[in-house]
């Protein structure tokens, strides 16, 4: 059986009157790339500042290694190498003096050739000296991954890595990350309000909202293409529904704005598609979404 | 891990621009007033000694470094506070603008230890401008009008000091300003826990201390109680070490005064940089 690394249970923060998270629980083990999605304002920063002990919890409790993180701060703190929002440093320090600092407390030796090593690692070779003040958004996430990395850390959490990045920059954090977890076997805790991005990313995810958790599991299992909706845009859309029915049986068969939506699975897409042409229906469109996509979608839109 | 931390507390001091102001402001001052007294020095001594003159005679020289050094300390030593609080003021609450508390508070060090570092740097930094002063206060202007006896003028009347026995005054004046000034660091170091940006702390430090010092000066009565538990009022004691005979009590009570505030004000800024939500 995989070991806990991380044992978020019934979770709680409030400011004030304000609940920023409700009784949010949820597992990551060894080796995982645990997604933690949800919309702007969800709680997903409150409860990773909370994991980090940023933010102390009204109630619940955080487990880290299988040790409480209220207990043994500082020995679990030395395993964990992060990125909570965006990553600031000491903008009239160079890039390397700013690894220097952080460092020499980070818990382990860090050696100038470590420091170097990991500026070559994150393409920022020839910047080393540089002030941080002259450094774009994207060159200072390069050494924030840099600084999460220095100490060689068994878990990394990023808070919305990718933010403020060019197209380019977020598959070279996406290649990263996954070569991090590949590679070095390394568990990653990833939030993001991209489900796109967790869904390329993630093995395992938790959907939370308001600060609730909605959804969590396998990111397979919530994505898989059994849960496919497909909507038919043809010329006589109730008509089209009554014919189906007659047709497929155990699938669920809706009008949503003027478009029949099935819920089926990819293989089914032509058939269905032959038996309203067969049947005189003109479609003029088809397109398909996961449930989770749309159940995310109105999550964010609510 | 606490040298550690303290040593990049050091560091990041040494790299601020702003860590400079209060050397180049210094400098500056005592450069000022050391031109003015090299210029005019004699005509602004006779206002000193104007009232004396029918009934003493002064030979020698009067205008000497260790008067000079006096006066400056007494002139600039109410501004020095601005130029510490400037620095200290912004360790704790410059972290939280610029985000890299973040940073900081998710390291393996105790926010106590983290605390105590910047409150160690702090006062290192302190030291360094009191040195610094001395240095310019005392050594130059001895360098430049010599050394002789210091002739002060306090509530006892004048008093006159023999050159030789005015060194370690000085040096224990000095160590009574760096102890005030310590305590205006830990004050605005607390104040620095409290929030979030840096000029705030900066400013409610300096209100403290003029309103601290316009209590100290009205001659009221209701004030009267409180007025020897303010540290504004023991921050002048470094003149005690220019009396004749030293008032040993009152200079011991002012230590203990300075260090209590010290206590309890570093007491305070432990326990609310513990409990602080890190939301910037």
């Amino acid at each position: 059986m995989q070991e806990k690394i991380v044992e978020v249970i019934q979770l709680s923060k409030h400011f004030g009157k304000t609940i920023a998270v409700q009784d949010v629980s949820f597992d990551v083990y060894q080796g995982d790339v645990f997604g933690f999605l949800g919309p702007n304002g969800a709680g997903k920063s409150t409860t990773i500042r909370t994991m980090l002990s940023l933010i102390s919890p009204t109630s619940g409790e955080i487990k880290l290694f299988g040790k409480s993180l209220s207990n043994h701060r500082n020995e679990i703190l030395a395993k964990i190498g992060c990125i909570v929002e965006k990553p600031d440093f000491y903008k009239y320090l160079s890039a390397e003096k700013n690894l220097e600092i952080m460092g020499r407390i980070s818990g382990a030796r860090i050696t100038k050739s470590k420091i170097h090593e990991m500026i070559e690692f994150v393409g920022l070779k020839g910047r080393e000296k540089d002030k941080l003040g002259g450094f774009s958004h994207g060159m200072k996430q390069r050494l924030g991954i840099a600084q999460t990395l220095l100490h060689d850390p068994e878990l990394i959490i990023l808070d919305e890595p990718t933010t403020g990045l060019d197209p380019q920059g977020i598959i070279d954090i996406r290649n990263l990350i996954l070569q991090l977890s590949k590679e070095r076997n390394k568990t990653v805790v990833l939030s993001s309000h991209i489900l796109s991005e967790i869904e390329l990313i993630a093995n395992r995810m938790v959907i939370i909202n308001k600060g609730k958790s909605m959804v969590q599991g396998e990111v397979k299992t919530l994505l898989n293409s059994e849960d496919l909706i497909v909507q038919f845009e043809t010329d006589r859309t109730a008509d089209a529904k009554a014919f189906l029915q007659t047709k497929l049986e155990n699938i669920l068969i809706e009008i949503d704005e003027q478009l029949l939506s099935i819920h089926c699975t990819q293989e089914k897409i032509p058939s269905i598609n032959k038996m309203l042409c067969d049947q005189g229906f003109q479609v003029s469109s088809i397109q398909s979404k996961r449930k989770l996509e749309d159940y995310f979608l109105k999550l964010i839109n609510q | 891990m606490f040298l550690r931390s303290t040593y990049n507390e050091f560091i990041k001091i040494a790299s601020k621009p702003r860590s400079y102001l209060g050397f180049a402001a210094i400098t500056l001052l005592v450069g000022v007033i050391l031109f003015a007294m090299k210029m005019d020095g004699l005509s602004f001594i006779s206002f000193i000694t104007g009232s004396f003159e029918q009934t003493l005679s002064f030979e020698g020289n009067i205008l000497n470094g260790n008067l000079i050094g006096f006066i400056i300390l007494q002139m600039l030593v109410i501004h020095i506070p601005l130029l510490i609080a400037l620095v200290t003021g912004d360790l704790v609450s410059g972290e939280a603008a610029m985000g890299t508390i973040r940073l900081l508070l998710t390291k393996p060090v105790s926010r106590t230890n983290i605390l105590l570092s910047k409150f160690v740097a702090g006062c290192v930094y302190t030291l360094i401008i009191i040195l610094w002063f001395a240095f310019m206060a005392v050594v130059v202007a001895k360098i430049l009008f010599g050394t002789g006896d210091l002739m002060v003028l306090n509530n006892d009347g004048l008093v006159i000091l023999q050159a030789p026995d005015v060194t370690w005054r000085f040096l224990s004046a000095f160590a009574l300003a760096f102890l005030s000034l310590a305590t205006i660091a830990t004050l605005s170091i607390m104040l620095s826990c409290f929030s979030e940006n840096s000029i705030g702390p900066i400013v409610a430090t300096m209100a403290i201390i003029i309103l601290f010092t316009i209590i100290n000066t009205l001659d009221v009565k209701v004030f009267d109680s409180i007025r020897p538990y303010l540290f504004t009022t023991h921050m002048a004691a470094w003149r005690s070490f220019f009396s004749d005979p030293l008032p040993k009590r009152e200079i011991i009570q002012s230590v203990v005064v300075l260090l209590a505030h010290i206590g309890i004000m570093l007491s305070i800024a432990i326990y609310k940089f513990n409990r602080k939500d890190i939301l910037s």
